[in-house]
C-alpha cells in the first residue's frame, strides 16, 4: 500500500519539503518588464561576457545555484543533490554550468515544465528520506533557443501574433527537510497529452490541454474544491493558452477563471512586443523564485498550484511534421504545513 | 469522467481562438517597405546610367551595392527589426537574401569558421539557390529546345 500516494497521478507529501531559498538571474528584456524588482539580479548584456549564449546560459546557472545556495545560508557541499534543466540539446546549459560544483546531479528535461518536474523529484527525494537539501535549477536564453529552434537572431523575419518570446534567465531553489515554508504538499505529475497541433508558433494552444488535464487530475485525485488555492499559475501557456485552458476546465466544471494566472503573461508587459507572452525553462523557474515566493514569504499568497508547461518539440520532429506532444506538471505549494484535508 | 474534444474539434476551436496576423497592415507595410527599396536600387542604377555603364554592368553594381547595404544593415542589428516591421517587404528584394546570408554567418561564427560560418553560412539561402538554379537550367533546357 503506497501511503503517499493519492489518485492515479498525485501523491501527498508526509512531511513537505520546505523552500528554503529562491534566486533568480535574468536578462535584459526582463529586467524592464513588471516583475523586475523581485528578480535578485538582471544583467545587461545578453553575453554576460561570455563568447557564446550558450556559455552566457550556463553562466546564468552557475551564479544561480552559488546564489540561491548562499541565500539559504548553505555551504555548497550540504547539497545532496542538484536537479537541473534546460531547453538546449543534450541540456548543455545545465551540465555545463554544474560542471565545476563538484556535486552529485541530475540532468532532466521537460521543455518549460522542467521546473515543475525538478520540484516533483526534489520534493520526492527528500520526502523519501534520500536527501536533506536539494537544489532545483532550470534556465533558458532567448538567443540559444531561437538559434536553435528558430532562425538566426539577426534574420529580418516576422512572427505571427501567437507566437512566443524565449525568457532569459535562471532561476533556482534549494529544498529543504526542515524549515519555515513554504511548503510543498501535494505534486501531480503530467501524462504527455498530443491533441494534434503542429504549429510550433502557437505553443500555447499546443500546451493548454496537457494543463487542463493535469489540473483536472490534480482536483479528481486530491478531491479538493477548485477554489482551494490562491492562485493556478501555469508556465507559459501565454494570452491564447490560458484562455484556452479556462475554457478546458470550464467544460469539465472546474470554474477558476479569476484564479488563473501564466507566467508568461506575468513577466512582461504586453508593450514589450512579445506576441502571445513569454515562454522558455526560465519563464517558469523565474516568475515562482522571484515574484510568487516573494508573495508566499509574505503571506499575500497562502495556497497556490504552481503548473509549468512544457512542449516535448525537437526542431527534427517540427521538420518532419510531428504534432507537438506536450507535459504539465502540478506543484502544490503553501505557506503552512498542515495540509489540511 | 474529464471530457475530452477530439482532435479534430480541437483544432477547429483552436483555429476560432488563434488571433491571426494584421494581413491588411502587413501588407502595407510590405509594400511601402518593399517599395523604398525597389526605389533606392533604381537612384543607384539611375546613377551608374549617368555615369556612363552600360545597362548590364549597371546592374551587376546596383546588386553589389543593395547586397552590401543589406548586409551592411544586418550586422548593425537593423535589418532584423526592418524585416520585423516589414516582412516580406524586406525579406523578397535583394536586401532580404544578402541579410539570410549574413545573419547565420554571424549567428554560427562561434562554432569556429569553417564548421560554423563555412556549413551554416547558407541554411536559410541554400533552398532558395539549389531550387532557383534548378529550375533556371530546366527553363533553360526547355528554351533550347523550343528555339531549335
Amino acid at each position: 500500500m503506497l501511503e503517499k500516494k493519492v489518485g492515479k497521478q498525485t501523491s501527498r507529501m508526509q512531511n513537505p519539503p520546505s523552500i528554503n531559498a529562491a534566486a533568480s538571474i535574468v536578462g535584459p528584456k526582463e529586467g524592464k518588464g513588471p516583475l523586475a524588482d523581485y528578480f535578485d539580479q538582471a544583467v545587461d548584456d545578453e553575453f554576460w561576457g561570455e563568447n557564446s549564449w550558450e556559455k552566457a546560459e550556463s553562466k546564468f546557472m552557475r551564479e544561480v545555484l552559488a546564489k540561491v545556495t548562499a541565500k539559504a545560508s548553505l555551504a555548497m557541499d550540504a547539497l545532496d543533490f542538484v536537479i537541473a534543466g534546460d531547453l538546449l540539446n543534450q541540456c548543455i546549459a545545465a551540465s555545463f554550468g554544474i560542471r565545476e560544483s563538484n556535486l552529485p546531479f541530475f540532468g532532466i528535461y521537460g521543455a518549460c515544465s522542467t521546473i515543475g518536474e525538478a520540484m516533483q523529484l526534489g520534493a520526492a527525494l527528500i520526502e523519501g528520506g534520500f536527501a536533506f537539501n536539494v537544489a532545483c535549477l532550470t534556465s533558458s536564453h532567448f538567443c540559444s533557443a531561437e538559434k536553435q529552434f528558430r532562425f538566426p537572431l539577426e534574420l529580418g523575419s516576422q512572427r505571427p501574433p501567437t507566437a512566443q518570446w524565449t525568457v532569459t534567465g535562471s532561476g533556482g531553489l534549494i529544498l529543504s527537510l526542515e524549515g519555515n515554508g513554504p511548503y510543498i504538499t501535494r505534486i501531480t505529475t503530467g501524462k504527455i497529452v498530443d491533441m494534434g497541433i503542429k504549429d510550433q508558433n502557437n505553443m500555447g494552444a499546443a500546451m493548454a490541454p496537457a494543463a487542463a488535464d493535469t489540473i483536472y487530475a490534480h482536483f479528481e485525485d486530491t478531491g479538493l474544491p477548485p477554489d482551494y488555492y490562491d492562485m493556478v499559475v501555469t508556465g507559459d501557456l501565454g494570452a491564447v493558452g490560458k484562455r484556452i485552458l479556462d475554457d478546458l476546465l470550464s467544460s469539465n466544471g472546474i470554474r477558476i477563471s479569476r484564479l488563473l494566472n501564466d507566467c508568461g503573461l506575468m513577466i512582461y508587459d504586453m508593450k514589450q512586443d512579445v506576441h502571445s507572452g513569454g515562454s522558455g525553462c526560465g519563464c517558469a523557474a523565474v516568475v515562482f523564485a522571484g515574484f510568487l515566493y516573494d508573495r508566499l514569504r509574505k503571506g499575500k499568497l497562502n495556497r497556490i498550484l504552481f503548473v509549468p508547461t512544457g512542449a516535448l518539440l525537437s526542431p527534427t520532429s517540427v521538420q518532419q511534421g510531428e504534432s507537438i506532444p506536450c507535459i504539465v506538471h502540478a506543484v502544490a505549494i503553501e505557506s503552512s504545513r498542515g495540509g489540511n484535508q | 469522467m474529464q471530457h475530452v474534444m477530439t482532435k479534430d474539434d480541437y483544432r477547429k476551436y483552436v483555429d476560432k481562438v488563434s488571433p491571426d496576423s494584421k494581413t491588411l497592415r502587413n501588407t502595407l507595410r510590405a509594400f511601402f517597405v518593399g517599395g523604398l527599396i525597389c526605389v533606392i536600387g533604381q537612384f543607384f542604377m539611375n546613377s551608374f546610367r549617368q555615369m556612363g555603364f552600360d545597362q548590364d554592368v549597371s546592374s551587376s553594381l546596383t546588386s553589389i551595392v543593395m547586397i552590401f547595404l543589406g548586409v551592411s544593415l544586418t550586422a548593425m542589428n537593423i535589418y532584423d527589426d526592418l524585416g520585423r516591421f516589414a516582412g516580406a517587404g524586406s525579406i523578397v528584394p535583394i536586401t532580404g537574401f544578402a541579410n539570410s546570408v549574413a545573419s547565420p554567418a554571424i549567428e554560427y561564427k562561434s562554432e569556429g569558421y569553417v564548421l560554423g560560418i563555412g556549413a551554416r553560412m547558407f541554411l536559410i539561402a541554400g533552398p532558395v539557390l539549389v531550387y532557383g538554379i534548378s529550375m533556371s537550367i530546366i527553363v533553360g533546357i526547355i528554351h533550347y529546345l523550343i528555339k531549335h
